[in-house]
C-alpha cells in the first residue's frame, strides 16, 4: 500500500520539512512496501518533479489561485481528495506550523487518528508504532492506529532528508479539487515577516540561546555575535522572554518552540524542565553555565563551566578563526 | 453574545514521571494538577471580551474524571459564568475522541466564539481545537496570538505564529480559535472571585466515548542522553570546545 506525503511549499519552492517527511515515507516503504506518492498544495507546481530523486514516484498537485499562501480549508481538502485516490496506508506531514495546523484538520475529516510530532517511527508485525515525547519530553509514549490511513506528524529536524538517488523523472498529476475561498470563512490578510533574513527556530541549523544569567538585554548583543559567527539563530529562556528582553518568538520550551537543531549552546541557562521540553531533542547540546551544577549539565553533550562575560567573547573569536582558515 | 472555553486539567510540568503499573498511563499518585497554562490565555481573552461588551457569557467546559471539576471551579473562580463537565472514566482518551464528544454538545450550544489552549502540555497533540472545528464547520485559527474582533461581532482579526513571522487572519464567527502565550496576561482570581465560584454552577453531564482512533501501546522514560562532559573551565576551555565540536560531533 502506497504511503502518502504532504509536501509543505512555501513562497513556490518545496520546504526542507517536506524533504524529511519523504525521506521517511522511503525508509517505511522499505518495510511496508508500496509507492511513496506525495501530495501539495500551490498557486502553481513548486518544481515537484526534482523529488523524484528523493523518492517520489508519483506526486499530486492541487492549484488554486489562493494556494500562495496557507487555506487551511482548501489544504485540508487536496489531502482528502488524495488520499480517496491513492487508499495509502499511511500518511505523513511535517509537525511545522503548518502541519500542526492542517494534519488534525484532515483527521476529523476523514475519522482516523493522527500521532502528532513524532519522534520516530517503527513497524512492528506489520502494524505502524508512533513514538511521540509527551509530559514536556519526560515520557515517550508509543501509539498504534485502529483504523486507516494513520495520520502522522513528524517533529521538523529530527528526520534526515531523502538523500538524493537516481530515482526518474515522477509523473506530476493534477488533484482536481473544489475549493470556494468564500466559502472557508477564513482568509489570510497578509502574513507579516520577523526581521529580514533571520533564520526561524525551528529550522535553525544552530542555536545560541540565552538566560537570566546575562543579567540585561544589552549583554545579548554577545549573544547575537557569536550567533552571527556561528550562523546560527538567537534562542532565549522564558525568564529572559518574560522580563521582556526578548520577544516572545524567540523563547525555546515548553511554552515557546520546541527545536531540534544540530547545535544548541545554552548560554546563562539553568536548564529546567520546561526549558529542556523544547531543545532535548537538540543532536548537540553545549551549556555555558557558571554554576557546576546546574541541571543543564545534565543534558549538555559539551559543558565549559564559567563565567559567559568571558566565555563567549573567547568562543566567538575561536569560531571567527576557525571561520577565517576555512 | 456566548462564549466557550474548553479546558482541559493536566499533570503540573514539574510532575516526576512514573509510569503506572499498565505500562501506558502516567502514575497519578504523586501528580499535582493544574489548568493547563495555555487554556488561561483562552479563559482570559474570552473575559475580556466580555467584559469589554458589557454583556455576555463565558462558559468553561471540560472533558474528564470527577477530578476535572476543581479546574472547573479555577476557571469560575477567574471569573466564567458557568461550567460543563463532560464526564469520563477510564483511560484517558485520545484527541479524536476527546473533539467528537466536545462537538457533540457544543452543537447544541449557540456559542459564537469557541476558545481552546494551543495545545495540552500533557499530550501536547494540538490537535482538539482544529478537529472541533471541522467537526462542526466552522472556520478555525491556531496558535492566536492576538486577536480584534469587530465592533459588530460578527468578524475577528487574529494573529497566528507561523516560522518566521506572523499570518494575519480575518475570521467569520462562529469561530474556534485557539490560544498561544503572549496573547494576553491571564489574571489570578481574587478572594472575590474565590468566593463567588463556589456558587456557580457544574452541569455535569455523562458522556459515552466514541471508540479510540490511537491505542497507547507504552508509555517509557526516554532513553537517557549518553553522559557528556564537562571540557574546562572558562575562557581556557574554549579551544578544546572548538576541537570537539568541530572534530567529535562535527556540527561546526
Ligand atoms: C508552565 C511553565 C512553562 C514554562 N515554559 C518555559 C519555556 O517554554 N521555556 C523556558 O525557558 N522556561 C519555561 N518555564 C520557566 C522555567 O521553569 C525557568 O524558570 C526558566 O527556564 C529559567 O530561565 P533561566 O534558565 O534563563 O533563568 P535562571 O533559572 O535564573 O538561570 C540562570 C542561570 O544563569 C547562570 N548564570 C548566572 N550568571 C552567569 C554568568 N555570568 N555566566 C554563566 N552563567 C551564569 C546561573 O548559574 C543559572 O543557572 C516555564 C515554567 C512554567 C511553570
Ligand atoms: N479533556 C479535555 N476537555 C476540555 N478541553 C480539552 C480537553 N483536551 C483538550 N482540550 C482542549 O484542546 C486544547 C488542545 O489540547 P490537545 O489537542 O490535547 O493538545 C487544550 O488546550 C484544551 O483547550
Amino acid at each position: 500500500m502506497a504511503i502518502l506525503v504532504f509536501i509543505e511549499q512555501k513562497g513556490g519552492l518545496v520546504r526542507t520539512v517536506a524533504r524529511e517527511a519523504l525521506g521517511e515515507a522511503v525508509r517505511l516503504a522499505a518495510t511496508l512496501g508500496g509507492p511513496v506518492v506525495g501530495v501539495c498544495a500551490a498557486a502553481a507546481d513548486p518544481g515537484l518533479a526534482a523529488l523524484g530523486e528523493a523518492g517520489a514516484s508519483e506526486l499530486l498537485l492541487a492549484t488554486h489561485a489562493s494556494f500562495g499562501h496557507y487555506e487551511p480549508a482548501g489544504y485540508a481538502r487536496a489531502v482528502v481528495a488524495a488520499v480517496e485516490k491513492v487508499k495509502p496506508a499511511v500518511v505523513l506531514f511535517s509537525a511545522s506550523a503548518m502541519g500542526r495546523d492542517l494534519a488534525p484538520r484532515v483527521a476529523a475529516r476523514l475519522g482516523v487518528g493522527l500521532a502528532a510530532d513524532c519522534t520516530g517511527l517503527a513497524v512492528e508485525g506489520g502494524r505502524l508504532i508512533a513514538s511521540r515525547p509527551v509530559y514536556a519530553g519526560k515520557a515517550v509514549q508509543r501509539v498504534a492506529f485502529t483504523g486507516a490511513p494513520a495520520l502522522v506528524s513528524l517533529r521538523p529536524k529530527v528526520f534526515a532528508p531523502a538523500p538524493a538517488q537516481n530515482g526518474g523523472a515522477p509523473a506530476v498529476t493534477p488533484l482536481a479539487i473544489e475549493h470556494d475561498p468564500a466559502a472557508a470563512r477564513a482568509r489570510v490578510l497578509e502574513v507579516r515577516t520577523g526581521s529580514a533574513g533571520k533564520v526561524d527556530l525551528t529550522e535553525a541549523e544552530i542555536i545560541v540561546s540565552g538566560g537570566r544569567g546575562l543579567k540585561g538585554p544589552e549583554n545579548f548583543a554577545m549573544i547575537e555575535a557569536l550567533a552571527a559567527a556561528l550562523g546560527a539563530t538567537v534562542g532565549a529562556s522564558r525568564a529572559v522572554v518574560d522580563a521582556g528582553w526578548r520577544p516572545h518568538g524567540d523563547q525555546v520550551g515548553q511554552t515557546g518552540k520546541t527545536v531540534s537543531p544540530k547545535l544548541y549552546v545554552a548560554v546563562a541557562i539553568s536548564g529546567a524542565i520546561q526549558h529542556l521540553a523544547g531543545m532535548s531533542s537538540s543532536r548537540c547540546i553545549v551549556a555555558i553555565n557558571k554554576d557546576p551544577d546546574a541541571p543543564i549539565f545534565k543534558v549538555a553533550d559539551f559543558g565549559v563551566v564559567g563565567d559567559a562575560f568571558e566565555v563567549v567573547p573567547a568562543l566567538t573569536e575561536a569560531v571567527k578563526a576557525l571561520n577565517a582558515r576555512g | 453574545m456566548l462564549q466557550v472555553v474548553c479546558i482541559k486539567q493536566v499533570a503540573d510540568t514539574e510532575t516526576r514521571v512514573k509510569v503506572a503499573s499498565d505500562g501506558r498511563t502516567l502514575d497519578p499518585t504523586a501528580v499535582t494538577w493544574i489548568l493547563n497554562p495555555y487554556d488561561e490565555f483562552a479563559i482570559e481573552q474570552a473575559l475580556r471580551i466580555r467584559e469589554a461588551a458589557g454583556a455576555g457569557e463565558v462558559v468553561v467546559l471540560s472533558l474528564g474524571g470527577a477530578g476535572v471539576q476543581t479546574t472547573l471551579r479555577n476557571a469560575l473562580a477567574m471569573g466564567a459564568d458557568r461550567a460543563i463537565h463532560l464526564k469520563t472514566d477510564g483511560a484517558p482518551p485520545e484527541p479524536l475522541q476527546v473533539a467528537r464528544a466536545i462537538a457533540a454538545e457544543l452543537k447544541g450550544l449557540d456559542a459564537r466564539l469557541l476558545w481552546f489552549g494551543k495545545q495540552a502540555v500533557d499530550d501536547d497533540a494540538a490537535q482538539v481545537p482544529p478537529m472541533v472545528a471541522e467537526l462542526l464547520g466552522h472556520p478555525c485559527v491556531t496558535v492566536v496570538a492576538a486577536i480584534t474582533l469587530s465592533a459588530d461581532a460578527t468578524q475577528a482579526v487574529a494573529e497566528r505564529e507561523v516560522e518566521g513571522g506572523r499570518e494575519v487572519v480575518e475570521v467569520t464567527l462562529p469561530a474556534v480559535l485557539s490560544a498561544e502565550k503572549g496573547l494576553n496576561e491571564p489574571r489570578f482570581a481574587s478572594l472575590k472571585g474565590i468566593m463567588a465560584a463556589k456558587k456557580k454552577p457544574i452541569d455535569e453531564k455523562a458522556v459515552t466515548l466514541a471508540p479510540p482512533a490511537l491505542e497507547v501501546v507504552s508509555l517509557a522514560l526516554p532513553a537517557a542522553r549518553s553522559p557528556g562532559r564537562i571540557v574546562g573551565q572558562g575562557a581556557a576551555a574554549v579551544p578544546e570546545l572548538v576541537r570537539v565540536l568541530r572534530e567529535e560531533a562535527k556540527v561546526i
